[in-house]
Parts: C-alpha cells; structure tokens; sequence
C-alpha cells in the first residue's frame, strides 16, 4: 500500500464520516421515554442526552457517543465498508436492512474506529441500538474480530460500547458463531497484553450480554440500563409472575457483583481517561 | 434396506425433543469404558443439567461433558429438562481446565433447549458464565469434539460447542434459538414455530452446506459405531498437531465463519 493509498482511504472514511453525520436524522420529538418530560434538545445535549428531570440516560447514536469521548477530530473510522450478505437468505431482510440503513446512515449496528481520549489512543467500538436492535450478525462480529486484532497489533486499550438486543435472527446460526468469534478475538487480545474496557449501555442483552460484553477486564454501566442473558418477558413467562423493579438493571448486577461500576455519562470520558492512565500509555504491555 | 424418508426441518425438531432419544448417559455408556463423574462448580452448587467427567476412549482418557435430559419427568425435575444454570456452565469451565492441564482432549455432547431463563440464573451471572465458557473453549491447547446428538438451542448449546470439530446427528437441529422463541420474537406469536423451522437454517444438512459444522452422523442401529469411529478419526487427526497449531487452527475456523461478508 502507498502513502497515496493510505490518504486517499483515509479521506474516504472521512468523507463517509460526514455524510453518515448528513444523514443521521434529528430527533422530531424530545420527550424522555421514562418520565414523559418534554425536552429542549438544545438542553438535551448539553447534558449528554440525560434526561434534566429523571437522570434517565437517552439512548445515543454511536457518533455522539464517540463525539462525547473522543478528542476533537481525532476518530478515524474503520471497516465501514462492510456489509451484510443475507448468509442464510432470510426472506425481507435485505430490505430491512436497507431501511435501517437510510436511517441510520451506517451499513450496520456497530461504528469501529480509533480516536484518542485525552491525548491516548485508544480503539473503539460502538453499537446502535437504533439499526435492528443494535443485534450482532456477521458484520458486527467481522468488525469487533476485526478492531480487537489491529488493537493487538498496535499496542492500544480497547473500549467496546454495547447496546444491543443480542444475536441477530435474520443472520441464523452465522449470527450464534460471532458470539464464538468476538469471544475468541478478545481473549487473543487479552491473552496479548491487552487492556479491554466492556462499557454496557441499554439494553445489553441476550448474544452479546453472554459472548465479548461479558469479557471486559474492566466492565461499566450505565444507571439503569438493562443487562441481562434472557429478557424480562422470557423470564416472566417461565416462572409465570411478576418480576421485581430493577431486577437485571445496571445498580442490581453492581451489587451481584457482575460489573465493576456504574458511571453518569457526565463522568465518562474522565473515568475512561483515568483508567487508561492507570494502564500506562495505551493500557498494552511493551515487549 | 428401505429408504428413509426425510423429515421437514420441524419434524427434525420434534424428533430431537423426543424422550425416547438416547441422553447423555447412553452416549457415556456405550462410547467410553471407566467413566468418573465430576460433580458441582466450586463456588455454589451442582447443576444437574451438565453432566461431567474422566473416561478412557480407545484406551487414551479423555474429558466428557455434555447436557442431560431427562428419560421421565422424575428425572427431568432433577435436570431441569437440560436447561443449564451458570453453575452447570463453570463446572463445564473447571472440567475443561482441568483438561488441559493434563493434556486430555475434550469431547463435548450438546442437547438443551437453551440456558435456563430463570431469576436464579440471572443473579447469578448466565452471560458472565456462558460468556466464560465460550473464551475458555477458545484458548484450549488440546483437540475439542463436539456431537450434537439433540437439540442445539442458542449460547446455552454454544458455550460447550466451540470446538475444533462439531458434528450433528442426522436429525438433530442447531440453532440460534428455540424455534418457539425465534417465533414469538419474529411473529410475536410462539405458535408459528413450524413456520419458523422453515426459514431459521437448522437441519444438519443445511448446516453442513454453510459450512458451520464439519460433518452428519447417520441415525439408527449403526450411530453409537458411527460415533466411535468419528470420534477415534478426529482425534488421531488433531492429535497431531502442536497445541499452539490446534489453538490457532480452531481461532482461524471461527474466524472465518463470516458468512461472506462482502468489501464493497
């Protein structure tokens, strides 16, 4: 690969970066999907897509996500170009995808790149919640394989942001075995050195709650988000009552002892930094 | 010998469930001699669902584990119908290590309707455990064979079904999840689970056209022999190899199962 190459890539991944930014629609409304409150969305992302009246953490989009971490203009994406092959033909779900796609403005569920987070590289993974449930098929697998080796190989930490509904249906059986991929790419990565931050927002549940999510060495949550292996309704139909508020939320596995810790985004680009500190440069041994 | 008649994705399924259908103990009994079963996780209980142990395979010994079902509802209770609860998964962990400290291969049986979806079970961390499960398959240095011999439903069957070969039963069925759930998630309505079959890519012979298991064991009189002689091939065959080889081989293998993802 030339130099040429290698800018004239980077201008294309940058050039993609803002067109999917163009097409990222804005919220119409902007009422808290918990307390009903009705929000300015000046206010609203001000204070990080948190709700002022109930603290409610709002689902974000990756890009905020990464805008919200990131140093200005340090995030290069990766992988972008990869997009889904209906492996098991699954009738309409080729439109689907294409509906979410113009929605969205990505080609899947996950945005891979690398940023740096006060002046530390880092790689970075974030899922949408808003394409198909944020669900994990073979490219949401393909791209965290993929972010987890080049992490690996270039020494950095890597921080996964989840928000998913769990293994992708469309995707069948192809969808099950990224549960096998992701786990396998990050114990190599792990095994390698490296320093993995499983950041879990809501929902993380199901495929991607029980394969890479459940691997952090360090392992955060959001206040309130829904974590769990089977959905509340699942579990409700199996044991046929009721379950009990905030069963399976972040502050319930906090204190069964599944996570680490729980953080406000207020706080989150500076705990994220503080830990990476604590790393060393990176958070990856040097040989 | 008369033509056997092949069964719909969905009758596939039905016969999987079917009680009659040997277990786990069966496989133990007529494949291994000497077999030693080891019991509970170490840090809270026993999980009857897994069963797991020691035995000789062809005088070499080897590691088994597998899902247990059930003959009568007596014993169904016990087992909790094959439903496994993080403690069946981190003594499926324990056993495993424990493998390969003493450089025994693995062989692994799958047949469950998925990891159990009870309150308990998620208290007490059902993805950390299958999630720990998986990773602790992937980093194995000694040869892994997985049969599928019933129904392979969602991370429950996964979390001991990561190994360097995967084998199903003619009727046996592997799948994302339960033909129920996969309805009432896609039609909001668990009855269309026969419509389900259809369109999910269960039956082992799909699976072996995508390339997601590596080969199909002829049900009937001949399928405990068929086992053996399986199961005695692929270990020679990875038996060969270096255990850095044989992590790298099985990391590749999965690797690899992208189902073609295209580069624009």
């Amino acid at each position: 690969m030339t130099i040429d190459d290698i800018f004239s890539r980077r201008r294309k991944n940058w050039n993609s970066l803002i067109k999917m930014r163009k097409n990222t629609p804005v919220p119409k409304d902007s009422v808290c999907p918990k307390c009903q409150e009705s929000l300015s969305l000046d206010a609203l992302k001000a204070n990080n897509w948190v709700c002022q009246s109930c603290g409610w953490h709002l689902a974000v989009t990756a890009m905020d996500r990464i805008e919200m971490i990131s140093d200005e203009k340090s995030f290069k994406e990766m992988y972008a170009d990869i997009r889904s092959n209906n492996p098991i033909d699954f009738p309409d779900y080729e439109k689907k995808l294409e509906i979410n796609r113009r929605k969205t403005g990505q080609l899947d569920a996950v945005v891979t790149g690398v940023c740096k987070i006060d002046g530390m590289r880092t790689a970075v993974a974030v899922l949408d919640a808003r394409f198909l449930m944020g669900s994990m098929g073979t490219v949401v697998g393909e791209k965290i394989a993929r972010l987890a080796e080049h992490a690996a190989k270039r020494k950095l930490p890597l921080i996964i942001f989840s928000a998913s509904g769990g293994a992708r249906m469309q995707e069948g059986l192809f969808s099950l075995m990224q549960m096998a991929k992701t786990a396998a790419a990050i114990e190599r990565y792990k095994s390698a050195g490296g320093l993995f931050i499983s950041y879990l927002t809501n929902p993380t549940t199901g495929g991607v709650s029980a394969s890479y999510a459940s691997l952090g060495d360090i392992i955060i949550a959001e206040p309130d988000a829904l974590i769990c292996f089977a959905g509340p309704r699942v579990i409700e139909q199996t044991i046929g009552q009721k379950l009990p508020e905030g069963f399976q939320h972040a502050e319930f596995l906090l204190e069964h002892g599944m996570l680490d810790m729980i953080v406000h985004r207020k706080d989150m680009k500076k705990t994220l930094s503080t830990i990476l500190k604590l790393h060393g440069q990176g958070g990856v041994k040097v040989e | 010998m008369s033509e056997k008649k092949v069964l719909t994705p969905y009758e596939r399924v039905v016969t999987a469930r079917k009680a009659g259908r040997p277990n786990i103990l069966e496989y133990i009994n007529a494949l291994f001699d000497d077999f030693i079963e080891l019991h509970g996780d170490r840090l809270y209980k026993d999980d009857k669902s897994v069963v797991g142990g020691i035995a000789m395979f062809h005088g070499k010994p080897v590691t088994v584990i597998g899902h247990r079902k059930g003959k009568n509802t007596e014993e169904n209770i016990q087992c909790n119908f094959g439903m496994t609860s993080p403690e069946g998964y981190r003594k499926a962990i324990r056993l495993m290590e424990q493998a390969e400290r003493f450089g025994r291969p693995v062989i692994t049986f799958v047949d469950t309707p998925g990891a159990y979806p009870g309150m308990e079970a998620e208290s007490n961390g059902q993805s950390n455990a299958i999630a720990g499960s998986i990773a602790c398959m992937s980093k194995l240095s000694v040869p892994t064979v997985t049969v599928i011999t019933g129904e392979g439903n969602s991370g429950g069957a996964l979390a001991i079904a990561m190994a360097d070969s995967v084998w199903m039963l003619e009727n046996a069925v592997y799948s994302i999840l339960s033909p129920e759930g996969f309805a009432s998630i896609m039609y909001k309505d668990p009855k269309m689970a026969e419509q389900a079959c259809e369109i999910m890519k269960i039956t082992a012979p799909e699976l072996k056209e995508y390339g997601l298991i590596d080969g199909i064991i002829p049900e009937g009189n001949r399928c405990f022999s068929a086992i053996d002689r399986m199961l005695e091939a692929e270990l020679l065959r990875l038996g060969k190899l270096k255990p850095k080889e044989i992590v790298n081989l099985r990391y590749q293998k999965y690797r690899k199962l992208d189902g073609l993802c295209n580069r624009k």
